[in-house]
């Protein structure tokens, strides 16, 4: 494999974990931590402009682009905030140097495996990607080995697996199908031919494939009913991965499930993958709406948060149609840099408070103003106020749907109302009213935080054209 | 040429579902690998077997791999683990072993009208041996929600796993299936030295199984 932008998107992480697996030291291993990052940022934005052709391994699309893009950005930022948020747990003595080493070799492998499972041009390397980055989440969420971490990390551990099992079963099942019209060996797991002769394929075999693929990665997104990991795991691990988890794995597993769902979509006979995908999507939303009110961890509650927010971009993506696919990408891109953002924030909140426990906060715009209002102004984005980003793209994937099913429409402005209202009566406890609990001066870094605030307002007034066409083209493709 | 290779073959796939039943009325910790051990034992052969027919000579790695590592070496460290840890030597179980057994028939009777319906025309070797992947896939959930504990649902996570490996090494000429196997086997490792490290004792008890019955029903 000659050197392109596509490999070293993938050598970038990987040398940075073996490099940063044998590096001592805080400070320096933060800091090459920071650099990889940004380094495959920079390489993943070069894509944009000249990629190399397919192969039978990797490949880059208008679709991954975006994708590869988006992770490797967040990817970033959350390095540089990973930085300052581990500096202080090493002091407090939360974690040992030991596990700091790990914990940054970690981070690069997870960036490594989301990459990878985003360029495979083949579905079985894209299994065994999403199974590595599976497997580096667990690690980094019982990192903490108290019981509650150990146990978050055993339940995403064992529910991950048979999700993964699962899609395993329906990958092999695709190559059933595939393979009386494509032929034995390696071509028949690869997505360009895949897709492109999908239309011959058994039709029953590659129902029943979707069906078993939705379950697996639908798991990994977070889907309901399948999401019992995703709180725990998001509140017991350390803050950066409830932001990388948030924000770019619920993606990539989302990513895997768009591939499969446009193959079955080539195929006439074949079930259409859209209703599914609509119905888990809403039941996702209105459950997790409601499940918003009861929560008393902060963390789990913006848990809570991903599963509607990814409840709405299934929802998007199994309406289907340009408008509904563009209304879909860019929700995501925006729930990604937002709810980043407000990991951010929640991570540097729990540590000045000491807790996670909503009920010991308080005030937060009185005793900590930057870190308040940076709160305040990640949930008004998240809970789809305008005139920021999210407002943007919910309003486009209500209307899409008002157009043509507004029975769904109905059902999907309640779910948002009802996450809406919980979301601001928890954000006024932690926010305003009397100070509470420890008022400690944090030691944050805000670039990372503001930064993603600023992009998500700009989108709200103004997205630029090339990339709405973009995304228009990408929406296009989607189908 | 096609009688004997077939019959073989169907036959190993066949025990496959059979120790997996009988792994699922076990109720001490001990028989339980045991009974593991014979599981994946039989899945080497399965494999090897399908080696021989297809004339696929990376498959033995796969065989191999199912051998020395779930046949040998996982069930020896899980003994000594159990052994050490002193974990309780009964398992705790969901379900009596009457309703357990009606339940795994019903799913053997599920993925036989599920997979050979929708592989009508798939080769008969392909879709029989599909059908019973699935069977020891769906028994292999239904014993992790019906134990209670860790080292039961390791098995049963496991046992799944190996009905994966039938699956993929039945589908002939499917390329990347040692990758795949090694994949699996780094998971299954990481699970062990888990439970090790992490001397998880019954605290395991409190993983919410009531997650992973809303999962069967959801397929069921």
């Amino acid at each position: 494999m000659s050197f392109d932008a596509v490999s070293a998107v993938l050598l970038i992480p990987v040398l940075a974990a073996a490099l940063l697996a044998v590096l001592p030291g805080y400070m320096l291993s933060a800091r090459i931590n920071m650099l990889a990052a940004l380094l495959t940022f920079l390489t993943a934005l070069s894509l944009f402009f000249g990629r190399p052709s397919a192969g039978k391994y990797l490949h880059v699309d208008d679709l991954n682009n975006v994708f590869i893009v988006l992770t490797s950005f967040v990817g970033f930022t959350t390095s540089v905030f990973s930085a300052s948020y581990i500096g202080h747990e090493l002091e407090i003595g939360r974690l040992t140097p030991t596990f700091l080493r790990f914990y940054h070799a970690m981070y690069q492998l997870l960036m490594f495996a989301m990459n990878l499972a985003l360029v495979a041009n083949n579905i079985g390397l894209m299994w065994v990607a999403i199974e590595l980055a599976t497997l580096t989440t667990v690690l980094m969420v019982g990192i903490y080995r108290t019981h509650e971490a150990l146990e978050a990390a055993w339940k995403y551990f064992i529910l991950g697996s048979v999700g993964i099992a699962l899609a395993l079963f329906g990958t092999i099942l695709v190559y059933m199908a595939a393979r009386p019209v494509i032929g034995e060996g390696l071509d028949a797991m690869v997505w360009t031919s895949l897709i492109e002769r999908a239309g011959a394929f058994d039709p029953a075999l590659l129902n029943v494939a979707f069906v078993f693929l939705l379950l697996g990665y639908g798991t990994k997104v977070g889907l309901a009913p399948l999401h019992a990991w995703l709180p725990d795991a998001h509140a017991e691990g350390p803050t950066p991965i409830s932001a990388v988890l948030s924000g770019l794995l619920l993606n990539v597993a989302l990513y895997a499930l768009l591939r499969f769902k446009m193959l079955l979509a080539t195929n006439p006979a074949a079930l259409a993958p859209g209703p599914l995908m609509v119905t888990m999507g809403l039941i996702s939303l209105v459950f997790a709406a409601f499940m918003l009110y009861r929560r008393r961890d902060i963390k789990r509650m913006f848990a809570y948060s991903s599963i509607e927010h990814m409840g709405i971009i299934t929802f998007a993506f199994g309406m289907g149609g340009p408008l509904a696919n563009f209304a879909g990408l860019l929700h995501m891109t925006m729930h990604s840099l937002t709810k980043s953002a407000i990991f951010f924030a929640v991570g540097h909140i729990a540590q000045v408070k000491g807790t996670q426990r909503i009920a010991d906060m308080g005030g937060l715009t009185v005793t900590n103003p930057v870190l308040g209002w940076g709160l305040v102004l990640g949930v008004v984005a998240i809970a789809g106020l305008p005139p920021l980003g999210i407002f943007m793209s919910e309003f486009l994937v209500v209307t899409s749907t008002f157009a043509r099913a507004p029975w769904l429409a109905i059902v999907l402005v309640f779910g948002l109302l009802v996450g809406f209202a919980a979301l601001f009566l928890r954000l006024n406890t932690i926010a305003f009213g009397e100070p509470r609990g420890a008022t400690a001066e944090a030691k944050a870094s805000y670039v990372p935080m503001f930064a993603h605030l600023a992009l998500v307002f700009m989108a709200g007034f103004y997205l630029p054209p090339a990339l709405v066409a973009w995304f228009q083209n990408v929406a296009k493709v989607l189908g | 040429m096609r009688g004997i290779s077939f019959d073989v073959a169907h036959l190993l796939a066949g025990t496959l579902v059979l120790v997996s039943f009988l792994q699922l009325y076990q109720d001490r910790l001990y028989a339980l690998l045991n009974m593991f051990a014979l599981h994946a034992l039989v899945l080497a052969l399965s494999v090897a077997w399908q080696a021989y027919i297809q004339d696929a000579p990376h498959l033995y790695v796969t065989a191999a791999l199912a051998l020395v590592f779930k046949a040998i070496i996982i069930p020896v460290a899980l003994h000594r683990i159990i052994a050490r840890l002193g974990i309780h030597r009964e398992i705790e179980k969901v379900v009596g072993v009457g309703a357990a057994m009606l339940l795994g028939m019903g799913m053997v009777a599920l993925s036989m009208v599920v997979m050979l319906r929708v592989t009508a025309e798939a080769d008969p070797l392909a879709r029989e041996d599909l059908a019973f992947a699935l069977s020891v896939v769906l028994l292999g959930l239904l014993m992790m929600v019906t134990r209670r504990n860790a080292v039961g649902q390791v098995v049963g996570f496991m046992s799944l796993e190996n009905g994966l490996v039938l699956a993929a090494t039945g589908a002939k000429g499917m390329p990347l299936v040692v990758e795949i196997s090694v994949a699996f086997s780094i998971l299954i490792a990481f699970i062990v030295i888990g439970i090790f490290l992490f001397r998880i004792r019954e605290r395991f008890d409190t993983v919410d199984v009531q997650a992973l019955d809303r999962f069967r029903g959801e397929r069921g």
